[in-house]
């Protein structure tokens, strides 16, 4: 069997198992919040008690949460293997899918273009400061302060000065009161002045670690042998930096797919800042209502693409590094 | 071909200079395989980069190096990067690392190839996969990237991309070392008839720290010690009737034939070889010479020619 076929064999069994383990996880932990979920839909009767006490024994049947917790489980994986995440209990009766249908667009237009813009100007900015002495000097304090950032932080540290302080962007949402979502200029407008802080915070927290990463991977590449080797051959400054660059970035691929979860997160605590309404916010709401459906809907898209964005950068990764595809065809030999 | 006068090559560190090269003088000439021969850390790789590649903390202290008239130790960068590859090529004591793992051997050679002027690819790699035959390795090898080929076929790749360009001098450092006697033979005959056969380089420097290899290869040897060279002489006079007592100390050194070593123990250099930090007065063997007396301690010796194109420097040897 070819190398690159036994690796993604074996990739692909490992995203499997953490799959499963995952999903486990996700149905486990909303049912070890403490307190009762319909009682918190129900809330809203507390002036008719006896309507409540009804509709109590009523919603319970109707998600299923008097049957054992092994029949709970079983029925979750069939629901979920089915693509049916159920019902939400706070947005009832919305069915979760198309709750996160309809949010999701707003996280994608928020995660992809911050990664990979943060991605690209780190490792640019990175390498920069690995090959001049001065700008290094200037650049990794404020590459270390926004590394140790945490999201929540930095989107509030935002949102005081360009909200609160100069009154430049709005403070919430997605796009403002008065204007519904279309493809006119004015709500793309609308549109963009909300997103660019969020887009920020996730931006600049992101980007101090690839810069930091780059730089360190630079230094170390530079003083490389097979650098010298070039050099002794009469290699240029562009030819050294281009073989450097390109063995430097193959870590920070890696780098992409070890801090994907932590970005997603980072998302997520974002979004809660900004009341934007993304997957994060979402869940959010089902936290703090103790939406079971909603929590586990959320977190199954979030553990999905993370799975997904990780398998496709192994899949990138072996590609661009024969090294991968060699260890793998050395013990299929 | 090569004209070094009074080269001073020395390592800045925080405690001081390190005298790596100390005024050193020798001639390469065409068509001949020079050797150098020394103890580890003796200044045997500094002075031979230094002539291809000078970066900090490597600083150029004093003398030159005539390479066809010119002096390189004060080339500008931009004629400096030309010459490397078309003139002087080296392959390096690090020959094992030498090529960037994620690159093929023919992306290699062509990035290299372009940097001289080269614009037919084409042309390039027919030259390579030729070579490449010519070391007796497949044309496959270059297709592939570093780390599918052992270390005998990394040197054997590594000679090939050195000299691809057919640079007039050839520096090699230790080339052997890393290599088991087969493949130590395979490479010592390639390199062999790399120059005297195809006449693919003009000359060899060839560096090691087993002075018995070059009674088999070199022409010329110049034995170095702690940064200063004590005897150049053609190979023969070097190895039958050496001179300096360091060469002597050199050779006796080395196993031969036909003697017991369990009986005889092999007599290895006494002492060891000194700091470059702060090396020692007068010649620098004193410390460890058999024959030292007070002008040794004192005095530093000069290079005299004892003999047709026979140079020692020793005491011993005065007048
Ligand atoms: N980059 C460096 N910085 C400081 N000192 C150095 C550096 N490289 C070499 N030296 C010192 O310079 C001296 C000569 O080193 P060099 O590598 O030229 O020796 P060598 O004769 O090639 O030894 P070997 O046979 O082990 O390769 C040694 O004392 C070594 O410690
Ligand atoms: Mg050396």
């Amino acid at each position: 069997m070819s190398g690159i076929r036994r690796y993604l064999m074996r990739k692909s069994m490992i995203y499997a198992l953490t799959f499963v383990f995952a999903v486990t996880i996700d149905f486990v932990i909303p049912r070890l919040m403490p307190g009762d979920p319909i009682g918190v839909l129900l809330s809203r009767f507390a002036t008719l008690p006896d309507v409540a006490n009804y509709l109590h024994g009523y919603f319970i049947e109707a998600f299923g949460l008097n049957k054992p917790l092994w029949q709970q489980y079983l029925s979750f994986w069939n629901a979920v293997l089915h693509g049916d995440l159920g019902i939400s209990i706070y947005y009832y009766p919305k069915p979760v899918a198309q709750i996160i249908k309809e949010a999701l667009p707003y996280d994608l237009a928020l995660l992809l273009p911050s990664i990979v813009v943060s991605w690209v100007v780190g490792n640019w900015l990175g390498a920069y400061a690995g090959k001049s002495k001065r700008f290094d000097s200037y650049l990794m304090p404020v590459f270390y302060f926004l590394q140790a950032s945490p999201y929540f932080w930095f989107a509030i540290l935002l949102a005081y000065i360009f909200t609160v302080k100069l009154g430049l962007f709005p403070i919430s949402g997605a796009y403002g009161y008065g204007v519904l979502p279309s493809f006119s200029w004015e709500f793309i407008k609308d549109y963009l002045h909300h997103w660019i802080l969020p887009f920020l915070s996730l931006f600049f927290v992101q980007l101090g670690g690839w810069a930091i990463g780059m730089r360190n991977m630079i230094i170390y590449e530079v003083e490389a042998d097979y650098i010298r080797y070039l050099e002794s051959l009469g290699a240029s400054e562009r030819l050294l930096m281009k073989h450097a660059f390109k063995n430097a970035m193959l870590p920070q691929i890696t780098g992409l797919a070890l801090q994907l979860g932590l970005i997603v997160a980072g998302n997520v605590t974002v979004q809660v800042v900004f009341s934007y309404p993304g997957i994060g916010y979402i869940l959010m709401q089902g936290i703090m209502n103790q939406d079971y459906f909603l929590i586990q809907g959320c977190f199954l898209v979030i553990i999905l693409t993370v799975l997904v964005a990780n398998f496709t950068i192994d899949l990138l990764y072996a590609l661009v590094d024969p090294r991968i595809k060699y260890a793998y065809t050395e013990e299929g030999a | 071909m090569l004209r070094v006068n009074d080269l001073k090559v020395y390592y800045k560190t925080p405690s001081g200079y390190i005298k790596a090269v100390d005024g050193v003088s020798f001639e390469v000439k065409k068509g001949e395989i020079f050797g150098i021969a020394g103890e580890s850390g003796c200044g045997k790789s500094t002075l031979v980069n230094s002539l291809i590649l000078r970066k900090p903390p490597m600083i150029h202290m004093g003398g030159e190096a005539l390479l066809e008239g010119k002096d390189i130790m004060t080339l500008d960068e931009k004629e400096y990067r030309k010459i490397r590859y078309t003139k002087i090529s080296i392959i390096p004591q690090y020959s094992l690392n030498a090529l960037n793992p994620t690159k093929k051997i023919r992306e290699i050679v062509w990035d290299l190839a372009k940097e001289h002027g080269y614009t037919d690819k084409e042309e390039i790699e027919s030259k390579l996969r030729e070579r490449l035959r010519m070391v007796s390795l497949s044309e496959q090898v270059a297709n592939m990237y570093p780390i599918e080929l052992s270390g005998g076929m990394k040197q054997r790749v590594v000679m090939v991309v050195s000299t691809l360009l057919d640079p007039k001098i050839l520096i090699a450092d230790e080339i052997t070392s890393a290599l088991d006697v087969t493949n130590q033979r395979i490479i010592l005959e390639l390199l062999y008839y790399f120059i005297k056969e195809e006449k693919i380089v003009d000359s060899i420097i060839f560096i090691t720290h087993d002075i018995g290899l070059l009674d088999k290869i070199a022409d010329r040897i110049m034995v170095m010690y702690a940064g200063k060279a004590v005897e150049i002489g053609p190979t023969e006079k070097i190895i039958n009737k050496p001179t300096h007592p360091y060469t002597q100390l050199l050779l006796n050194s080395l196993p031969r034939l036909g003697i017991n070593y369990e009986k005889e123990r092999l007599q290895g250099i006494p002492g060891e070889p000194p700091a470059l930090l702060k090396p020692p007065s007068g010649c620098r063997l004193h410390p460890r010479c058999p024959y030292a007396t007070d002008i040794c301690t004192m005095k530093e010796p000069e290079m005299i020619e004892i003999e047709k194109s026979h140079f020692v420097a020793c005491h011993m040897y005065r007048g």
